[in-house]
């Protein structure tokens, strides 16, 4: 099994929804939370994310395009920061989540330099390093309606942009909309075997730019009548 | 990145005196060393353990947590960082055993049977240590066989220049033992100016167009979606670190090669010019991993808008 999501980089609108509702969940949440803030209301709020949306314009003016990339952790399949772990507290799961025990974690940030995604944050308070959870105390609780069994990110999103699936399963959901729009992973070149997929923008709509048709022979006598008759 | 000053010291203070303790028992064990007086000896050995001892103690500053440091010591299959604690954990009975056996003049296979063994687990410290930054591809300069070379290098240099020092102290003429350290230190130049050529050649493989999947357009950051300091641009992406980059690479050149090499040349140097070569190579050094550091561009860099790393 392999959990993961899939971010569709052609609807989503960077609105940063997806980030305020995974602090929102995650803050409270058994296994990773607080998400702490640094002086909230200082002059220079701070704090701990696990998703960050950043903003880039793609192509050059006037035939770029705005692209809003929504970055969590990928859960690797071949977990750097799993691998450097000295205390054995960032492990992955037999569903392919990578999660931190924060009872063994000693904050050494080790793990942080060895994620190309920036997708681990140490946070001050606790001391210990944090990472999305793919919202594990969500997506199996049976308490919860089944429609509602999904990370807090993509019941957030409001352009669907965001899809959360097994991509290890060739029949899934995500993984048939990897395969018809051609999804693609992030800095695949480092060998870690990143699991989530970015779906790249459609080429947009062609739209015919041809001179307008001919009018019809009463439109043209009209446009005469109306060039010499004055109302 | 930003330099974490403890492991700055943790790393120059042990890597001398992991250099220190090997230097010593290969001289002692060798006709080198004969030069040596018993008191030279227990001086390089306990100001050795005493180095060792400072940057390990040095190194656990740097955790958020360090109620949970002996953790560390679990992971030995797959850290480096896990596997450099368990070997420098097992380097010290060895070296206090060499001690003793030195303290109490006992015969040179005895001293070789503990000694030895103390010379691998030094030199694999240092080698782990090294390995921990190599093993990184987030980071394209460090991810070389220079980077376990360079620890290697400069902990034997700076031991050796020690180990001088040592001998010096005790009115000892030990040439050949300042010929060994100008070798070294010959040796850690070259394998730094090596490691500098590295960092060029490898530097700007990654662009942000292809770090967001866009490979055949040109990219641009907007808005990094954050409007203060956030843990990844205090960790990642300061560039305030190196400021003065250009200038302190002289002052590394200077202070921790050219002056040690200047001094161990000259005809048997006197001991405060030894002394004083030491604390221009420790400057040096903590210098020069303060800049490994500072200089190190991480792959996330491109997240923030950084077009090459």
């Amino acid at each position: 099994m392999k959990l993961g999501l899939v971010i569709d980089l052609d609807t989503c609108v960077g609105c940063h929804a997806c980030a305020v509702a995974c602090k929102e969940w995650n803050g409270s949440s058994a296994i990773s939370g607080p998400l702490s803030d640094y002086q909230p209301y200082g002059p220079e709020p701070s704090g701990v994310w696990f998703n960050r949306i950043r903003h880039y314009e793609v192509g050059e003016y006037p035939g770029s395009k705005t692209l809003n990339v929504p970055m969590s952790c990928m859960h690797c399949e071949d977990a750097a920061c799993v691998t450097v772990c000295p205390t054995g507290a960032s492990y992955k799961r037999s569903d392919g989540i990578v999660l931190v025990d924060e009872d063994k974690c000693m904050g050494c940030n080790y793990c942080a330099w060895a994620c190309p995604y920036g997708a681990r944050e140490l946070d001050d308070s606790t001391g210990t390093m944090k990472k999305c959870t793919l919202c594990a105390d969500r997506i199996y609780d049976e308490l919860l309606p089944p429609e509602d069994r999904q990370p807090a990110c993509v019941l957030a999103c409001p352009t669907h942009a965001r899809f959360f699936g097994d991509l290890d399963d060739p029949g899934s959901a995500v993984s048939q909309l990897v395969r018809s729009r051609e999804g693609f992973a992030m800095l695949p070149e480092l060998g870690y075997q990143p699991v989530n997929r970015y779906l790249p923008p459609r080429r947009p709509p062609e739209i015919a730019v041809d001179a307008a048709p001919r009018p019809s022979l009463a439109g043209r006598l009209k446009s005469l009548v109306n060039r010499v008759v004055r109302r | 990145m930003r330099p974490p000053l403890s492991v700055v010291f943790f790393t120059v203070l042990s890597g001398a005196g992991l250099g220190l303790f090997a230097v010593l028992v290969m001289a002692d064990l060798l006709p080198i060393g004969t030069v040596l007086s018993q008191r030279a000896r227990m001086t390089a050995g306990a100001a050795a353990l005493a180095l060792v001892a400072a940057g390990l103690a040095s190194s656990v500053l740097h955790l958020a947590s360090p109620r949970n440091a002996w953790r560390a010591l679990s992971r030995f299959r797959h850290s480096w960082l896990s596997r450099e604690g368990i070997v420098s954990l097992a380097f010290f009975p060895f070296a206090i055993a060499y001690l003793v056996a030195l303290y109490s003049g006992a015969g040179t296979t005895l001293r070789a049977a503990v000694g030895l063994p103390g010379v691998v687990l030094a030199l694999g410290v240092l080698f782990c240590t090294g390995m921990i930054y190599a093993c990184l591809k987030t980071i394209p300069q460090w991810h070389s066989w220079l980077t376990p070379a360079n620890y290697l290098a400069l902990g034997l240099a700076s031991g050796a220049l020690g180990l001088a020092l040592a001998a010096a102290l005790d009115r000892a003429g030990a040439a050949a033992l300042e010929r060994v350290a100008v070798f070294l230190f010959a040796g850690a130049a070259g394998l730094k100016v090596a490691y500098y050529v590295h960092a060029r050649r490898v530097s700007g493989a990654h662009t942000l167009a292809a770090a967001v999947g866009m490979t055949a357009a040109q990219v641009k950051l907007l808005d990094v979606g954050h409007s203060h300091r956030t843990f990844l641009t205090r960790e990642f992406i300061d560039r305030s670190a190196r400021r003065y980059a250009s200038e302190l690479r002289f002052v590394v050149a200077v202070a921790g090669f050219a002056i040690p090499l200047v001094v161990l040349s000259g005809a048997l140097p006197s001991p405060p010019a030894l002394a004083f070569a030491c604390a221009s190579c420790l400057t040096g050094l903590l210098v020069e991993r303060w800049l490994f550091f500072a200089e190190a561009d991480h792959v996330v860099r491109l997240y923030h808008g950084q077009p090459r790393v």
